[in-house]
């Protein structure tokens, strides 16, 4: 069992990049191997890159009784919508549970095998993902007095009512 | 008040009668005994139960006692960060709180969104969809600035008119809409009878000012 590939932090902390079909085994691997016994996962998150058109999921995995971590588990899946699965690692570690459902939440990354995959931030009938790069907010900006930046095309978008004097060129 | 010429007040205060409006009596009563209704959101909350505790002691002005139901509190303190997911919550809470009932955006966040104004989550304002009638600015305010803003509120209970007030006015709304979970957003993102956005007064022409 070894992972399909290795790289190595700049802090020199392992980190592993494995395929989405393998993730079960290596967790379970690098949770019960005695020179490893990664007991405790500390966080589960997600990553969007964008123009690389994937997403990573990324787990913190810290060994209580070794006293040794971190160790990083990084799981690929595409952006697109339809496909954006990875396998849960919630069997493995429990905890894994609710930072799964908030990766799923805030990424739309669906986890395969996870027992109760429901959104846990924000409410169950909103559709987006917000932490997506492409995510687009609403616009309830209102006109602030020192409009600036993309404050200031966002409130223009939304009524128009900043007249072109208002734009004030800074001088560098 | 025109009634009695001061002479007679006077005699009468020295036999113990106190003669006053019925008005008078009336908000002095409200203004005296301000519950609160108890429920805090973020960080802001801390600051409210400090200046109730024994330090800031708010019982002095007669708002000390929290209740746990809508039902029988007269004030909302919006104390932090109201989220889209918590907004119609409070909305709610708000319709279930008996008139005459007054509320207090406590801190940047309740005022406006604060430093989450740019986020998606929260909500830019408590006002967008329940009266405002004192805002405490600060993050959190200390709790010398909340006991300044029960006693504006109390001097604004003290002016009340009872022909003027809100909850005597059939035309003013017994209910305030309460926003729907959308799927990009609340729906409506801001109640337009309460709140509308600020005008630029940058559009303001010279002649409109000229006009008032």
């Amino acid at each position: 069992m070894t992972p399909s590939f290795e790289q190595t932090s700049p802090d020199a902390k392992p980190v592993f990049l494995v395929e989405r079909d393998e993730a079960v085994a290596v967790a379970r691997k690098l949770k019960n191997d005695p020179r490893w016994q990664m007991d405790f996962c500390s966080c589960v998150t997600a990553v969007d890159y964008l123009k690389e058109d994937y997403i990573e999921v990324v787990y913190h995995l810290y060994s209580v009784a070794l006293k040794h971590g971190p160790v990083v588990l990084k799981i690929r899946a595409p952006r697109d919508l339809a496909q954006c699965e990875v396998p849960s690692l919630t069997p493995v570690w429990r905890g894994c549970e609710f930072q799964e459902r908030e990766a799923y939440d805030l990424f739309g990354v669906r986890f395969t095998g996870h027992p109760d995959l429901r959104r846990i931030l924000m409410w169950d009938e909103f559709k987006d993902h917000p932490l997506r790069k492409d995510y687009i907010p609403p616009q309830d900006y209102e006109w602030e007095p020192t409009p600036h930046g993309e404050v200031l095309t966002r409130a223009k978008a939304q009524g128009g009512t900043i007249p072109p004097s208002a734009v004030v060129e800074v001088k560098k | 008040m025109e009634m009695t010429d001061d002479g007679l007040k006077s005699e009468l205060q020295k036999q113990g009668v106190f003669v006053v409006p019925v008005e008078f009596l009336y908000n002095w009563s409200r203004k005296s005994s301000i519950w609160p209704l108890q429920f805090g959101l973020a960080c802001c909350a801390i600051e409210m139960i400090a200046s109730a505790a024994a330090r800031y002691d708010l019982a002095r002005f007669g708002a000390e006692v929290f209740r746990a139901t809508p039902r029988q509190a007269d004030l909302m303190i919006v104390a932090g960060t109201v989220t889209k997911k918590m907004a119609p919550q409070v909305v709610r809470l708000w319709n279930q709180m008996p008139e005459p009932k007054y509320c207090i955006a406590m801190g940047a966040c309740a005022i406006s969104g604060g430093p989450f104004k740019d986020g998606y989550n929260v909500l830019k304002g408590i006002d967008r969809y329940i009266p405002v009638d004192v805002h405490i600015p600060g993050c959190p305010p200390r709790p010398e600035a909340f006991i300044h803003a029960i006693m504006t509120l109390q001097r604004k209970i003290e002016q009340d008119h009872l022909h003027r007030m809100r909850c005597y006015n059939k035309e003013s709304p017994a209910e305030y809409p309460i926003p729907a979970y959308g799927e990009h957003d609340l729906e409506p993102p801001a109640n337009p009878e309460v709140w509308q956005p600020p005008k630029d007064y940058r559009d303001v022409t010279l002649d409109e000012v000229k006009r008032g």
